[in-house]
């Protein structure tokens, strides 16, 4: 009774993932990297299509975080296991690139094209697709969660301040001070450093990274973010540090509670925390605004980049699983489901009948300011300097410039020090990436 | 001594054989492997690999982070290690005090290493976060501006806090065990010979206790080299600055996180070469100093 009981509980909990019912269904993996609500409703999409139509099954699996994901994924290729979907976030694109030249990869333009679904890469947001294009235009990889970085702000502590809410950085310096002699501890802050204050700060007033276009030229690229203007602002930081303005709150979203618990009124980092800021905050009212332009250096800002993660496809399968592949991106892309994912989550929707949808629905009315990542992206055509950018290496090389700026906050190194050391470091690993794939 | 003599030729061999061949499988193929690799460059899919000799291992040696990163493994190692043993032999000689309910005081302090290693660091990560945690609200409470996001130095003790809370249970146990091996007729002849409790502690249990000690050495050094892997990985991920970057997360940095699997292999392969010296050195000194 007992061991029949086992067998049956081993049997269900083996088949929970492949169902035996969908055995004559067309079987495709999908892995991906959204845990918790995301993870959720990114379960859900599958489940939708799979409820749709009779001939494909989408197996919809979270693999961890973004890093453990793409590692499973490349160790699985290596095996031969690899499964069709694999969802990469944007700093693994170079890694992923480099696959596409030997193969490993199916360009999604043309998985489109030969399980004949229709697509036309004009409905997609510029800002969003281009950072995914390879030289002649063409997409790689489907966008899936994209965000951009964006300013919050606790509305209640600026109202109590009685300050307006800074668009350029001098005005950020004024009324962080306003908010500190106002009782916030610690008034600015920001996650994802190398993202929010030297890879956007860079695209936003219209400066390289690199050489060779931010890398989407050439392996040859070289960094050269250690310039005046990089410079000057992380030492402005690094005084807001000194003076008590800025308390550094760790690595990737480590410091939202800072702000959630109000000892941050300023905090840069993804559109994307907006999901979890409207259940947790309850104390104050918060807002998105545009992120602060240094005058100094541009007189308007161009566009900010996007972070997040794309779809790729795997080679090594067989075509019907391809035609279900392309079927199922092609419904992520309906109106409808970008919406729900934009209104949801505060990842920018990736086609701009989404983002007509969300106006349709009233959606920017009931939550003001919402609809900021996605004007900061499309403000001006991106440039060679603000389409994105494209280095090898670059989950170390965040890293480095992670450990670099670290020793700034924390006074070890000036600005100047730690970015050339960054540079150089960087460098390094972009030969290397080179010479590993040439 | 009674020796146990095999008939048949094959039979011993066969009985040893499932042991060998997990060793070889898991071991020393593996161990091979990453010598192999670590002499090439490779890219992440493994199209291509090529031959680059001892490249992986000069460029080792010319990087700062990697030299400081010993040092950092160093001071983590003997941090754990003291820390640890210490509180543990205290502990110990307390709880061999103890006349009632030592059942349940025992229970409670072995209870952490019933922990997961990334759990203990969570635990930990959580008490002391600088916004959030209550040690933290503590220090400050009394002045003390606790960052480990900022603070390097504050981050390396706090690892090494919540490494060696959690081996604490394990070498309680060995001291406990140890501690009542030791005859009570010595004890009690030395406090007839007037020693105090302090001068008794020193001159018959810590030496009587010198095989369990120098075993537990071993096995903490091994312990914070190698399985404190996960409770770094669960909290600063090595940060901030590179502060808290011990050998073993470097390897796990280099090769999953960023494919570099020619010079992943390479700092293993340093690694492995560290241990084995390292074990090597101990067992010659223990000969000499420990009575068994």
């Amino acid at each position: 009774m007992q061991t029949k009981t086992i067998l049956a509980a081993a049997l269900m909990s083996s088949t929970a993932v492949t169902p035996v019912v969908a055995q004559e269904r067309t079987q495709v993996n999908f892995w991906h990297a959204m845990g918790g609500q995301l993870g959720e409703i990114t379960d859900g999409f599958a489940e939708e299509f799979n409820a749709r139509q009779d001939a494909c099954q989408i197996n919809s699996i979270y693999k961890g975080n973004y890093t453990e994901t793409m590692t499973q994924a490349i160790a699985a290729f290596r095996a031969g296991e690899q499964p069709h979907i694999v969802q990469v976030f944007e700093v693994g694109t170079a890694t992923m690139m480099a696959a596409e030249d030997n193969g490993a990869v199916y360009p999604v333009h043309q998985l489109m094209e030969d399980a004949g679904v229709a697509f036309d890469e004009s409905d997609y947001l510029p800002a969003v697709i281009s950072y995914y294009t390879d030289t002649d235009g063409n997409l790689l990889s489907l966008p899936f969660n994209s965000s951009t970085p964006v300013m919050w702000y606790n509305a209640t502590a600026f109202e109590e301040a009685g300050v307006e809410v800074p668009t350029t950085w001098d005005e950020v310096v004024e009324a962080a001070r306003a908010l500190k002699a106002n009782g916030v501890e610690a008034p600015f802050g920001f996650g994802w450093q190398s993202w929010t204050q030297i890879e956007t700060f860079s695209a936003w007033h219209d400066l390289p990274l690199g050489t060779e276009e931010n890398g989407f030229a050439g392996l040859e690229a070289e960094f050269t973010f250690n310039n005046d203007a990089v410079e000057t602002h992380i030492a402005r930081i690094a005084e807001m540090g000194e003076e008590g303005l800025f308390s550094y709150g760790g690595r990737r979203g480590d410091s939202r509670s800072m702000f959630v618990n109000g000892d941050t009124a300023m905090w840069i980092n993804s559109s994307a925390y907006y999901g979890g800021f409207a259940s947790d905050i309850e104390d104050f009212e918060f807002g998105q605004a545009m992120l602060p332009l240094d005058t100094d250096l541009a007189e308007e800002p161009q566009n900010s980049i996007i972070g997040g993660a794309t779809l790729w496809v795997l080679q090594g399968h067989e075509s019907p699983e391809y035609t279900c592949t392309a079927e199922f991106f092609s419904f992520l892309s309906e109106p409808e489901q970008q919406a729900m994912w934009h209104q949801e989550t505060g990842y920018v929707p990736i086609t701009t009948a989404a983002y007509e949808l969300s106006q349709e629905q009233g959606f920017y009315e009931e939550a003001p300011g919402t609809d900021t990542a996605i004007k900061q992206l499309s403000l001006n055509e991106p440039t060679p300097n603000s389409k994105g950018l494209r280095f090898g290496n670059f989950v170390q090389i965040r890293d480095i410039i992670n450990e670099e700026l670290e020793a700034v906050w924390s006074g070890d190194k000036s600005a100047e020090e730690a970015l050339d050391a960054a540079v150089e470091r960087g460098n390094d690993l972009l030969r290397r990436f080179e010479a590993s794939n040439s | 001594m009674k020796r146990v003599v095999f008939r048949s030729r094959w039979l011993p061999y066969a009985l040893l054989a499932p042991q060998i061949a997990v060793t070889l499988i898991f071991f020393f193929w593996p161990a091979l492997r990453a010598i192999e690799s670590s002499f090439f460059i490779e890219d992440a899919f493994g199209f291509a690999r090529e031959f680059v000799a001892f490249e992986n291992y000069a460029r080792l040696f010319a990087d700062a982070g990697y030299l400081k990163s010993f040092r950092t493994t160093l001071i983590f190692g003997v941090g754990v290690t003291a820390l640890a043993m210490s509180i543990a032999l205290a502990l110990a000689v307390a709880a061999n005090r103890v006349l009632q309910a030592t059942t349940l005081y025992r229970t409670l302090i072995i209870w952490p290493y019933a922990v997961a290693p990334a759990l203990a660091g969570v635990i930990w990560f959580f008490l002391m976060n600088p916004s959030l945690g209550i040690v933290a609200y503590w220090l400050d409470l009394l002045g003390y501006d606790w960052n480990h996001y900022q603070n390097g130095d504050q981050a390396l003790l706090m690892v090494i806090v919540a490494a060696a809370w959690k081996q604490i249970s394990y070498n309680f146990l060995f001291f406990l065990a140890g501690l009542q091996s030791i005859p009570k007729s010595m004890m009690e002849a030395a406090a007839i010979d007037r020693a105090g409790p302090w001068r008794r502690f020193w001159t018959i249990t810590f030496p009587l206790l010198s095989p369990t000690t120098f075993f537990l050495l071993v096995i903490n050094f091994v312990y914070a080299f190698f399985e404190t892997f996960a409770l770094i990985h669960a909290t600063t991920s090595g940060g901030p600055s590179d502060s808290t970057s011990i050998l073993v997360f470097r390897v796990y940095q280099t090769g999953f996180v960023g494919q570099d699997y020619g010079s992943s292999a390479a700092q293993s392969v340093i690694l492995m070469a560290l241990v084995i010296g390292l074990t090597v050195i101990q067992f010659r000194y223990v000969e000499r100093r420990v009575n068994y």
